[in-house]
């Protein structure tokens, strides 16, 4: 049997079971507390509250919005197809939160007398992993919008799959470079190889292309053409309600959180420090939290800011800007690290 | 005056340099609006403030002096309306039963207040000042019959529920 992936650092049975429970309870409560910083923020982006009625300061907002999709009865179009309708946002959150489990948090850490590494597991092919998950979470998109047997859905998951196929590219190509310059693939290996300097310096362009392109892969603003609300009524969720639509709602903001991660991961040294300082190893997850809030800060001020683009801009865009912009990245790259090792 | 720019024709690099500029200008005007207190009014506990001369719902008023209605049902008012919404009814004063300070006085006064477009003429066509435009603008019912007011109901001391502009602000 050939080998696929090399796991990098086995734990015993019970603590991958343990850590895996944590990593999921603190994710997933990480989606509400975007979810109202999205509102809040673009509310004040646009020189207003936001919701502040429910709760403290509108905090309870999010279990208010959940509370009411999940209390609402499923109902699926006549011209649908009942068993791929039902798959699909399964297939989306499922996808989501598997991308999740690869965004180290922490070093190996001593807990409880065992060696445990603070990340839910460490493949050897970490982007291949993310792509994968990546990939197959279109399929989400592209059976929603397809099965509803509405124009306006299907319109939606169209624009969703080419979106996505086109950007996944210039995406791959982004982390090339990086991969190259720390002779690694796998996340944790890359965060180590940060110790020196942050990718975000010498791979800047290769940065900025690849949240570019994250943009595109989670479809937020000004990329959002798969929602799209003012032409496609709401894109390939058009015609989901309730708990459906509430997964494919909570697998756009974790998709955000894995992004945010992943950028955190590979620009920006993950759980290291500036300036040298080296804190006991319960910091690191902390600090990779807080990197990633900035990131999904940019997330939402970019929303604020950019109106969405057109189809034929995004794709010109996608195809002529940003491709040859990754592709002339990942070949200095190359070269460079040739010439200099 | 807005100066409208006429963007150049989109180029490779000039191009996407523009584009990325203006991006990045876009980013910090919406960061300027962050960093700024929101503007709105959190209405039904703050109310946003009229000016003086602010036509919102009518008082009738009494002489301070000796307690009598300043209004001598004259009608004129009515006349006035181009909403056709009040009605006059006016009675003799008697010694015994003395309303107003003239000879005679709205026995009656009825303002359909769904159908007043809150123009003032009222106010301008009275010759006593009997009538007035307040500045309580919260006139909503469940009832359109509620929103008939009579004499008693423009006679009373409203409750200034609406705070006042002050000059210049």
């Amino acid at each position: 049997m050939t080998t696929i992936a090399i796991v990098g650092y086995y734990e015993a049975w019970w603590v991958q079971i343990l850590k895996a429970i944590v990593i999921f309870a603190v994710g997933l409560q990480l989606v509400p507390v975007v979810l109202i910083a999205e509102r809040k923020l673009l509310g004040r982006f646009q020189s207003r509250y936001g919701p502040n009625r429910v709760g403290p300061y509108g905090a309870l907002q999010p279990l208010a919005d959940i509370l009411k999709l999940l209390t609402k009865e499923q109902f699926r179009p006549t011209s649908s197809i009942g068993f791929l309708f039902a798959f699909a946002p399964l297939i989306s959150i499922l996808t989501a939160v598997a991308a999740f489990a690869i965004i180290p948090f922490g070093n190996v850490q001593h807990i409880f007398g065992e060696r445990v590494g603070l990340y839910g597991v460490d493949v050897s092919v970490g982007p291949l992993y993310l792509f994968a998950f990546g990939a197959i979470a279109f399929y989400g998109i592209m059976i929603g919008g397809w099965s509803s047997g509405s124009k306006y859905s299907f319109l939606g998951a169209m624009r969703g799959a080419a979106q996505l196929i086109s950007y996944e590219v210039s995406q791959g190509l982004a982390l090339v470079g990086v991969i190259f310059t720390a002779q690694t693939l796998s996340l944790t290996g890359i965060v180590t190889a940060q110790k020196g300097m942050w990718y975000i310096v010498p791979q800047f362009f290769g940065f900025l292309i690849f949240l570019t392109a994250s943009f595109a892969e989670t479809n937020r603003a000004p990329f959002d053409l798969t929602e799209a609300d003012a032409e496609l009524v709401g894109g390939y969720n058009t015609e989901y309600g309730g708990g459906r639509f509430a997964s494919y709602y909570f697998a756009e903001y974790l998709n955000v959180l894995v992004v945010s991660g992943i950028v955190t991961t590979v620009f920006l040294g993950g759980w290291l420090m500036p300036f040298g300082i080296h804190p006991p190893g319960w910091v690191d997850p902390f600090v990779v939290l807080f990197k990633m809030s900035l990131f999904t800060f940019l997330f939402i001020w970019v929303r604020a800011t950019l109106p969405r683009l057109r189809y034929d801009q995004l794709m010109s865009f996608g195809w002529k800007v940003l491709l040859p912009l990754a592709t002339l990245n990942a070949l200095v790259t190359a070269v460079l690290v040739v010439v200099t090792h | 005056m807005i100066e409208v720019k006429r963007t150049p024709a989109p180029g490779a690099a000039r191009g996407t340099w523009r584009t990325f500029r203006e991006t990045v200008r876009g980013l910090l005007t919406t960061f300027g609006r962050f960093t700024e207190h929101p503007v709105t009014v959190q209405y039904p506990e703050e109310k946003t403030p009229v000016y003086p001369r602010f036509r919102g719902r009518h008082k009738l008023h009494r002489f301070e002096d000796t307690g009598l209605e300043k209004c001598v049902g004259c009608s004129l008012c009515a006349a006035a309306c181009p909403a056709d919404c009040i009605r006059v009814v006016a009675a003799e004063n008697t010694p015994s039963n003395r309303v107003s300070a003239g000879e005679r006085y709205a026995a009656v006064y009825e303002i359909n207040l769904s159908r007043c477009i809150f123009c003032g003429y009222c106010e301008v066509a009275c010759p006593f000042d009997a009538i007035t435009m307040g500045h309580d603008y919260e006139l909503s019912d469940y009832d359109r019959s509620d929103l008939i007011f009579t004499k008693e109901m423009l006679l009373a001391e409203p409750l200034e529920r609406t705070p006042l502009r002050n000059e210049g602000e």
